[in-house]
């Protein structure tokens, strides 16, 4: 499988990474050898495998219906890169 | 004094032979020396440190002191640390002064530990060569010319120079093992779930473990019996027991089963490298143990599978990095859309790029049967050739990496070729075991790792194969010219 | 050309909780912005999920109630885009395998037939925070307070073929998840959206037509008028020869119209795969039982046993089970007055006037069932009538006292001492000669009528509290 321009800008797009123009094909030209690589797996036959999604065969633990958390807004928003009146702040959403 | 182990230190600080504030100064000392031409710290925490050792001695002066009290180690700079920066080497995280404590640092300082520092790695552990930090490249104490492996690479630099008495690590597809095995220290990825995952910042969620990284293995035994256990903050933790690490490293090795798999020892292996790992296969049958030639057939498969897997979890877990609640920012954002890009183009590096592209590409519509769900059920296989072969051996051995150290710039450029190089430490995580790094004979003055998988919660087991090893030989005891 | 309309509805749910689906931290409604919002809503650097027990004990109960089929293995998937109130990048939600599978609940029609509707699916899932747009020189804040907030999305299947069923499909959803206690059911405050998803089709064509997706419907009325304003929208723009489009609309009740939300239909791949910070969610048969152990009575079972039990119509019944506290209420009040009729006619009748002039709820009433129940029981024992219970009412709702408090010191009792009456009558009867000649000479047919002038007079006189039947019997004796 290799990458073409259009395939890394909608992934890049997806993504949200800008790649420049004059960067497409190199990076196209990148991931399509890591790509390559990984074809190795469509050699083998995997029909009927189940897909390990977790190492261990375990069942999700659960946590009590309990408020353990207090309010650490000033601490939060003190590493923020803009608030005001206690929101985050970010360019217009328009919907 | 820096040479000490850890049980040694800590006997000398009860006994009052030195106190945790010269021993913490006499560290801060060697950093301020020493690291200038390592790069193995981001932050240094002196004031911190200092005030932490005042605190240890004061325990110690009481009596009431915990396993680790007033023993100075390094964090890799991937464990939250509250009022600490936690960059994880990345230009993202450059301002991010943490708000909590990973579980991981909240045991060792609660143990009593002084964390001296941040320890350099590649952003965001995606690395073999500490070459992708955004605070530049850690060298080789060994050879300043040679990388330290990666991503733990200022950990295992740190440890090897004698910055730090230990320090923690993570391990995704290899990132203590193999810096361990190229800084000639001792490192283990214990079994998936068995440290906390809290407060460590995710790369691949599924592969991701931390653990200790030191001297020997009993110094190791000390750190991970702190580390260990379930947490009810990180759902994937095992509630299993922790069992007592240290007694059973003594435990004698008579009628061990050892395998070796053919795959570890093909044609890619540097034949030096496989000289030395011999020469560690033949001190454990002097030690009694047997050895047993074994296959793990779907060896080549680790790192294909891998390079799916890690990145399509990287692409997502690395998507809460977008200028909004901390982390960089990039300047006057035109839009929403320019503040994403932006931010998150100029605070990730290239290496981080290219693997969130590579996972997101692979979860996308129309590609994920062929890629994600096609690795999901190769890492089954994988873990199965694991489960067969653990029916017939206690430990698994071979080499943790095909060649020693490599030259600084030497894979910059090739991706694929770095990636290949950790094709003996993958397939451990995929398959979520614990899995060691020793070191053994070097080759040309520099460092060969001899790897040691064990099963699910094996580490008391591994522990106790790599403490005799240790008893029988001084390899471990090396120390790099200058830093002795 | 004659057209079908279409209607799936997605209904999300909040989920009654303390604290949110995966952290700690409260859900409680209206706090200042971001102080609700721990290190894990806010998705700082190494932050891991842990489930809330109540929640996966909502959705089984949920499931239950519908009889749906209970995915005894589920599990959580990351559902990844970018927008500023998903703190993560990803909602976490449930893709492939959700905790509850196919289901079915019953709706009436306005002919009094029955029309199941499915139910696809239900799976948990985060909620997002919320973005501001007030202006913030020109920029939108964030606040993430509501992000993590539990949600079950109830997905239902394309039954419905109007805007009055999938109105009533709504609101018997609603009327569960607020009867198994699982959601509050307060639409303002959005603990209960419901998204439509609609098309059109010629009639008789099989295939469904092209849908689009309606959001931001917050009561009942607005259901009906959005989708029969996007109905009429889709069905002009075929007519037109145009094509509909599948996209996220936006209901603008203000304009009484929908609009694309263009915004969020760019290339949304969202990339699903497990969670690999959160593990499969199992449970056994013996957890549904325990969990279902406590479970209410439904609505529809509770309809049904108060027609047979109270032999009351299907319109009273269904109006007495509106809400759980409401049939309960009816219930406590049956119950201290002995008489089900009667009570059911106060409680939907005085009281439930009384709560809407007032602006209260069943559960904020100022009268106790009990308290009640005693008053309707001083009408069944002839202490008071009726028309003086009225009076009673309003003075206990004002909290004047007991019932015979309230008698007592208004002297309500009602007057059953013949001989007080007897005089009564007298004195109407010797006033009003007039009217008792007009009355002796009509004929027997007539004088019916003409007996309530007298009774009027009686009662008039006797302040209302004289007993209506022995002043009846008394004046055809005495006239």
């Amino acid at each position: 499988m290799s990458l073409v321009r259009d395939d890394v800008e909608k992934i890049a797009h997806l993504a949200r990474l800008a790649v420049n123009g004059d960067e497409l094909d190199s990076v196209a030209a990148g991931l399509s050898d890591i790509l390559q690589m990984v074809e190795q797996m469509s050699s083998v036959d995997t029909a009927g495998v189940t897909p390990m999604a977790h190492p261990l065969h375990m069942t999700q633990p659960l946590r009590p219906d309990r408020v353990t958390e207090e309010n650490r807004r000033d601490l939060f928003q003190s590493i923020a890169p803009q608030t005001e009146d206690g929101l985050y702040l970010v360019p217009k959403v328009i919907e | 004094m820096h040479n000490k182990s850890i049980s040694e230190l800590a006997s000398g600080l009860r006994a009052g032979e030195f106190s945790s504030v010269e021993l913490v100064q006499h560290y801060l000392g060697r950093i301020g020396s020493l690291d200038k031409g390592l790069n193995s710290f981001i932050t240094v925490c002196g004031e911190r440190a200092m005030a932490q050792a005042r605190a240890a001695d004061e325990q110690l002066a009481s009596g009431v002191t915990g396993p680790l009290t007033g023993i100075p180690i390094a964090q890799k700079d991937i464990f939250c640390t509250q009022g600490v920066k936690t960059s994880c080497g990345s230009r993202m995280l450059d301002s991010f002064i943490s708000p909590y404590d990973a579980t991981v640092v909240s045991k060792l300082q609660a143990a009593g530990a002084v964390t001296l520092g941040k320890a350099n790695m590649d952003e965001f552990a995606m690395g073999s060569s500490n070459e992708t930090s955004w605070y530049g490249p850690v060298k080789n104490p060994w050879d300043t010319d040679k990388v330290p492996g990666g991503s733990s690479g200022g950990s295992a630099a740190a440890v090897a120079a004698r910055l730090c008495a230990a320090a923690t690590g993570t391990d995704t597809g290899g990132s203590i093992r193999q810096p361990a095995a190229f800084c000639g220290i001792t490192g283990l990825k214990p079994t998936y779930g068995r440290v906390s995952r809290y407060g460590m910042i995710a790369f691949a969620s599924s592969l991701d473990q931390g653990g200790p990284m030191t001297r020997s293995a009993e110094d190791a035994a000390l750190m991970l019996q702190v580390m260990a256990g379930v947490d009810n903050r990180d759902s994937t933790s095992v509630d299993e027991p922790v069992p007592d690490y240290s007694v059973t490293l003594g435990d004698d090795l008579d009628g061990l089963r050892i395998g070796l798999p053919k795959e570890y020892f093909d044609a890619g292996l540097d034949a030096e490298v496989a000289a030395s790992i011999d020469l560690a296969i033949a001190e454990y049958k002097k030690l009694g143990a047997e050895v047993v030639e074994i296959t793990l057939p779907n060896t080549a498969l680790a790192v294909p599978t891998y390079y799916v897997v890690a990145p399509a979890e990287c692409s997502s877990n690395l998507a809460r990095f977008d200028g909004v609640r901390y982390g960089h920012r990039c300047d006057d954002p035109k839009d929403l859309e320019d503040l994403y890009k932006r931010s998150r183009s100029e605070g990730f590096g290239a290496e981080v790029k290219r693997r969130i592209l590579i996972g997101t590409y692979a979860l996308s519509a129309g590609y994920y049967d062929a890629y994600y769900l096609k690795a999901q059920q190769i890492r089954h296989l994988i873990s199965d050739d694991f489960k067969r072969a653990f029916e017939r051996v206690d430990v698994i051995m071979g080499p943790t990496t095909p060649s020693t150290a490599f030259g600084i710039g030497e894979k910059a450029d090739d991706p694929v070729t770095m990636y290949l190089s950790d094709i003996y430490t993958i397939a451990v995580n995929l398959a979520g075991l614990p899995g060691m790094s020793i070191p053994v004979q070097p080759v040309s003055g520099r460092p060969v790792g001899l790897q040691l998988i064990g099963n699910y919660f094996a580490e008391a087991k591994l522990l106790n194969v790599a403490h005799r090893l240790q008893q029988a030989t001084e390899w471990h005891l090396a120390a790099p010219d200058g830093f002795e | 050309m004659q057209w079908e309309t279409v209607i799936g509805l997605e209904i999300h749910a909040q989920l009654a909780t303390n604290s949110k689906i995966f952290s700690g931290a409260s859900i409680a409604f209206g706090a200042e912005p971001n102080t609700q919002a721990c290190n894990v809503d806010l998705g700082m650097p190494g932050v891991l999920p842990v489930l809330n027990e109540e929640v996966v004990r909502m959705a089984v109960k949920f499931g239950a109630a519908i009889g749906a089929e209970l995915g005894q293995r589920s599990v959580f998937a990351r559902k990844n885009y970018f927008y500023p109130d998903l703190p993560k990048g990803y909602q976490i939600s449930q893709f492939e395998l959700p905790i509850v599978g196919l289901g079915e609940v019953d709706i009436v029609l306005d002919d009094g037939s029955v029309k199941p509707i499915g139910v696809t699916r239900a799976h948990l899932e985060e909620d997002a925070g919320k973005s501001l747009h007030e202006d913030f020189h020109g920029m939108t804040g964030i606040d993430l307070n509501r992000a993590g907030t539990p949600l079950l999305e109830i997905v239902s299947e394309p039954d419905m073929r109007s805007a009055k069923e999938a109105v009533a499909y709504a609101k018997v959803v609603h009327q569960i998840v607020q009867y198994i206690g699982i959601c509050d059911g307060n639409m303002q405050e959005g603990s209960f959206r419901v998204d439509a998803n609609v098309s059109v089709r010629p009639k008789g064509q099989k295939e469904f037509g092209t849908r689009a997706e309606l959001k931001n419907i917050n009561s009942f009325r607005f259901i009906e008028k959005a989708i029969n304003i996007e109905v009429e929208r889709q069905i002009d723009v075929i007519e037109a020869g145009g094509k509909v489009v599948q996209e996220t609309r936006l209901y603008d009740a203000d304009r009484d119209e929908t609009r694309s939300m263009r915004s969020k239909e760019e290339a949304n791949d969202y990339r699903y795969f497990p969670d690999p910070d959160l593990l499969p969610v199992e449970f056994d048969d013996a957890f549904v039982a325990a969990v279902t152990a406590d479970m209410p009575e439904l609505p529809e079972a509770k309809c049904k046993r108060f027609s047979e039990q109270y032999g009351f119509g299907a319109k009273d019944a269904v109006a007495l089970i509106a809400s759980r506290e409401l049939a309960d209420y009816f219930e406590a009040v049956a119950k201290s007055s002995g008489d089900a009729k009667l009570s059911a006619n106060w409680v939907m009748g005085d009281l439930s006037g009384a709560l809407n002039r007032d602006g209260k709820s069943i559960t904020e009433s100022p009268l106790a069932a009990e308290m009640l129940g005693g008053l309707i029981q001083r009408i069944l024992d002839n202490t008071i009538s009726g028309k003086i219970a009225k009076q009673v009412f309003e003075a206990m709702w004002n909290g004047e006292g007991s019932v015979d408090e309230i008698i007592e010191a208004k002297g309500l009792k009602q007057i059953t001492d013949s001989g007080a009456i007897e005089q009564i009558v007298d004195e109407v009867i010797a006033a009003n000669p007039q009217q008792v000649e007009n009355y002796r000479s009509a004929e027997e047919q007539k004088r019916g009528k003409m007996l309530g002038f007298f009774v009027g007079q009686v009662m008039k006189a006797s302040n209302g509290k004289a007993n209506p039947q022995q002043v009846n019997e008394l004046l055809k004796q005495k006239l």
